[in-house]
């Protein structure tokens, strides 16, 4: 039964995939040596037409006309494996009232109103679930339901046929959406704007009624001090804490200069109200500490975004490991928990999160994370392994050498701190500005008032007017402004395309970078075995084995699969043999999918091979390898128009260097590099003034991305690599690195300009108020035009074209 | 000028609810989500969400 595939014709636009968006290969055109499945012509894969069944099911089909998402993004990773990884949901539900359970799920793919809807709806559906509530900015989701723990499985497993990736709400993931500094700031900002609205209610009626009485105008300065004061000693005290700090370090920074013009206005407006002077500044105050908070709070709010998607990348990395007991049986704990000696068990496709020495009698382990080799590595009974690599065989036994705490990674991790502690001492641009800034504008303001006061002769409460009015006005509002708001454009403008930039002073290193060193494996390559094309190979041959290695989680039948979506489901009574591959018994005979020996070929393995064998056809090859990404080479090249000499450094072996280096246009590379060497070419570019940014995913490329100048990983890297990178590139992979360089060079250059603009503003009003002709309203005319012109400069840095 | 000692306060007093509407909305997490609350509002089907536990 074929009902809804069309007749196939050359000319028809590639298709959709019905669930996920992802276009559908071509291969409809070709003969077709079986009848397609029922459904088979709408579907990439079969996890797609589950999931579509499922939301249909439950009559949410409005879903697909509602979403906005990448093409491919809702793609459920694994139609066999109907249980996300192998985390113990169960253990993770908390009990609450009256027989309820709460869970927490960080949920990978949630990207667009349409999602948030489809999982809570599905959810819901459910008779049982109380209340299922997602967020769409930091990806928790919160499900209550009545009845026992063990019904979490079956939600996450709900989520994950959906397309969806839930991973357990660690710590981690709190961390970076709790924000109670953040909070506190958003406070502020709302006191703060009250009070200069209703403080310039009052000042508005001073400045205009020329005509007003002495005792009027004291009434207004009064009620202007009274809704002022407090107004300034709460709202400020993110500045003042920061400042003290400062102050206490011994290192004066822009947050001391605005206090002290915020103290000081604010003294000077109380002895003015006192002595009832003709005007009060108490609204120059408030304004002031409103624009300056809406600049922070706008800083802080970009930032966390891009640090709730690092944490969404490595909550959904963070697994468990399979530790063995005595007796055979294991147990799911996490990695920290294990002690050296303990012994664990390595699923197939899982990534080794401790160190060990191999139990079993052999394994094969791709080492790219670790060593940047491509092709897998054999290892022997007794061999070491580190943690990092990931078992392309079958599960095997291990003994753990180290705990989490005393292992490699975690002593990479203390020298990725270091590193860090080096790169904290950059001084970004704003700083500079106010250590150049600040002494000057208080040495103006100081002047002003002695000049006042000895030289002109008035009282100290008269010189301090204009001495106070030269602070506000060189208060640096547009200054603190300048640079956040640009920062807040770019980074905004960035993580529209999946850049996700993680570090605040990473945009101003970007832009100054000069040279590119590029790491090779996962990197430059896609990091995972692709089958490669043969001209002489039978489509049928492709179809037939991707249909049996449908059954197996092995790395290579998965990527037999991926070559062909369109294969259908696993035949039932497929057996896979450990070690050699997959065999399935017809009526014709035995069919077999695996290693050379397996299938009775007596040659050995070249690098990665699956060979498929079937009665009446001559045993067909498989290769595998791990493919340049496409967008290198024009990645590369776009680099070269900017500037960036690129290089490339990798610990593979010298020919696959040498070719992926040819094959992506660069010149110089290096082969064999361990992470050592990396690290020192690194340092030895930053000592020859070259400022290195540093392109790398694995942990052998961590040490070298955090001494970089700057550093980028791609999306799928490991998690220590992604936390010492300044930027996570997710998505669209290298070709957005030079759009991301253009952003950089295009903030950097509107934040110097801003600078530059609210440096002339103060050229021009500084005079006007040290020799005391700035009232009030002339500060808070300069004070919001200088802003706004700055924000608006700002708001360019977002149109970059791609 | 008396109109003054009925207005001042009154644009006050609405001036002060309005902060502590503010502030209540801080409390009970109305920030947390702006891109959820966003998309949620477009959601025009009654939700079966909220079904509470038995009556």
């Amino acid at each position: 039964m074929n009902v809804i595939a069309p007749a196939p014709s050359a000319s028809r636009a590639p298709a959709a995939c019905a669930h996920c968006g992802a276009p559908l290969p071509a291969l409809l055109s070709a003969p077709r040596p079986a009848p397609l499945p029922e459904g088979a012509g709408r579907f990439c894969c079969a996890g797609c037409e589950g999931a579509h069944a499922l939301v249909s099911g439950l009559g949410l089909d409005a879903f697909y006309r509602r979403r906005e998402m990448a093409a491919g993004a809702l793609r459920p990773a694994d139609a066999a494996a109907e249980v996300p990884s192998d985390t113990d949901f169960a253990a993770l539900a908390t009990p609450g009232q009256g027989g309820t359970h709460r869970l927490e799920l960080m949920v990978g793919g949630l990207t667009c109103g349409a999602c948030v809807w489809l999982v809570e709806q599905a959810l819901a559906a459910d008779p049982e679930v109380l209340r299922a509530r997602a967020s769409l900015s930091a990806r928790r989701l919160t499900i209550d339901w009545r009845g026992g723990a063990e019904k979490a499985k079956a939600l996450a497993a709900l989520v994950a046929r959906l397309g969806f990736r839930p991973a357990p709400w660690s710590p981690a993931c709190l961390r970076a959406t709790e924000d109670a500094e953040g909070r506190e700031l958003v406070r502020a900002l709302g006191i703060a704007a009250f009070g200069m609205m209703n403080v310039m209610l009052v000042s508005v009626a001073v400045w205009a009624g020329g005509d007003m009485g002495a005792a009027t105008r004291h009434l207004m300065h009064w009620l202007a001090a009274l809704i002022g004061l407090p107004v300034v000693l709460v709202a400020g005290l993110p500045f003042y804490r920061s400042a003290w700090q400062s102050l206490r370090a011994g290192r004066p920074n822009m947050d001391l200069a605005v206090s002290l013009g915020i103290l000081a206005s604010t003294v000077m407006s109380l002895s003015e109200t006192l002595r009832n002077g003709p005007y009060t500044w108490f609204d120059g105050a408030t304004a002031l500490l409103a624009l300056l908070l809406a600049g922070r709070v706008l800083d802080r709010a970009a930032r966390r975004r891009a640090r709730q998607a690092v944490a969404e990348l490595l909550a959904l990395q963070d697994g468990t490991v399979q530790r063995l007991e005595a007796g055979g049986i294991t147990t799911h704990c996490p990695a920290a928990a294990i002690q050296a000696g303990e012994r664990i068990l390595l699923a197939s496709g899982e990534r080794l999160r401790l160190d060990g020495v191999l139990e079993a009698e052999e394994a094969l382990l791709d080492t790219a994370a670790t060593t940047g080799e491509s092709l897998p590595r054999r290892f022997r009974r007794g061999d070491a392994l580190a943690a990092g690599m990931v078992n392309l065989g079958n599960p095997f036994a291990l003994r753990v050498t180290a705990a989490a705490a005393d292992g490699s990674l975690a002593a990479m991790a203390r020298l990725l701190e270091r590193a860090e502690q080096a790169r904290g001492r950059f001084v970004s641009i704003a700083d500079k500005a106010a250590r150049f800034y600040v002494p000057v504008a208080h040495a103006v303001a100081l002047g002003t008032f002695l000049g006042w006061w000895q030289g002109v002769g008035v009282s100290w409460q008269e010189a301090l007017v204009p001495a106070v009015a030269a602070l506000i006005i060189t208060c640096p509002c547009g200054l603190a402004i300048a640079v956040p708001a640009v920062q807040v454009a770019a980074s905004g403008a960035l993580f529209r395309r999946g850049v996700l930039v993680a570090s605040a002073t990473g945009l101003e290193r970007l832009a100054s970078a000069g040279h590119v060193v590029f790491d090779k494996t996962g990197t430059l390559t896609e990091g995972r075995p692709v089958l490669l094309e043969e001209p002489g190979r039978p489509a049928s041959a492709l179809r037939e084995a991707a249909a049996i290695a449908r059954a197996s989680r092995h790395p290579l039948s998965r990527a037999l699969v991926a070559a062909c979506p369109e294969a259908p489901a696993a035949p039932p009574a497929v057996e896979e043999v450990p070690g050699h591959g997959l065999r399935v018994a017809t009526p014709q005979g035995e069919i077999r999918l695996g290693s050379a020996p397996f299938i009775g070929l007596a040659q050995e393995d070249e690098g990665l091979t699956l060979w498929f064998a079937r009665p009446g056809l001559s045993p067909v090859p498989f290769r595998f390898a791990d493919r340049l990404r496409e967008d290198a080479a024009p990645a590369i090249a776009a680099l070269a128009e900017l500037g960036l000499e690129a290089e490339l450094v990798s610990g593979d072996a010298p020919p696959a260097v040498e070719a992926a280096a040819h094959a992506a246009g660069i010149g110089p590379w290096q082969a064999r590099a361990t992470p050592e060497e990396k690290a020192e070419r690194i340092a030895a570019l930053s000592v020859a003034g070259r400022r290195p940014l540093m392109v790398g995913d694995g942990i052998n490329d961590a040490a070298a991305l955090a001494l970089a100048h700057a550093s980028a990983t791609p999306q799928g890297a490991t998690d220590l690599a992604q936390t010492a990178a300044d930027f996570v590139l997710r998505g669209e992979g290298l070709s957005v690195l030079p759009y991301a360089i253009r952003v950089a060079r295009r903030a950097q250059r509107l934040a110097r300009q801003n600078i530059a603009m609210s440096l002339i503003y103060n050229i021009v009003a500084v005079p006007c108020a040290v020799f005391g002709y700035a009232t009030p309203l002339i500060a808070a005319l300069v004070m919001a035009s200088s802003s706004i012109i700055v924000i608006l400069n700002a708001l360019r840095a977002g149109k970059v074209k791609s | 000028m008396s109109a003054l000692l009925l207005l001042v306060p009154m644009a006050l007093f609405l001036g002060l609810l309005a902060l502590l509407l503010f502030l209540w909305t801080l409390r009970s997490r109305q920030y947390d989500d702006l891109d959820g609350a966003a998309a949620r509002i477009l959601f025009d089907d009654s939700r079966p969400t909220h079904r509470r536990g038995p009556p």
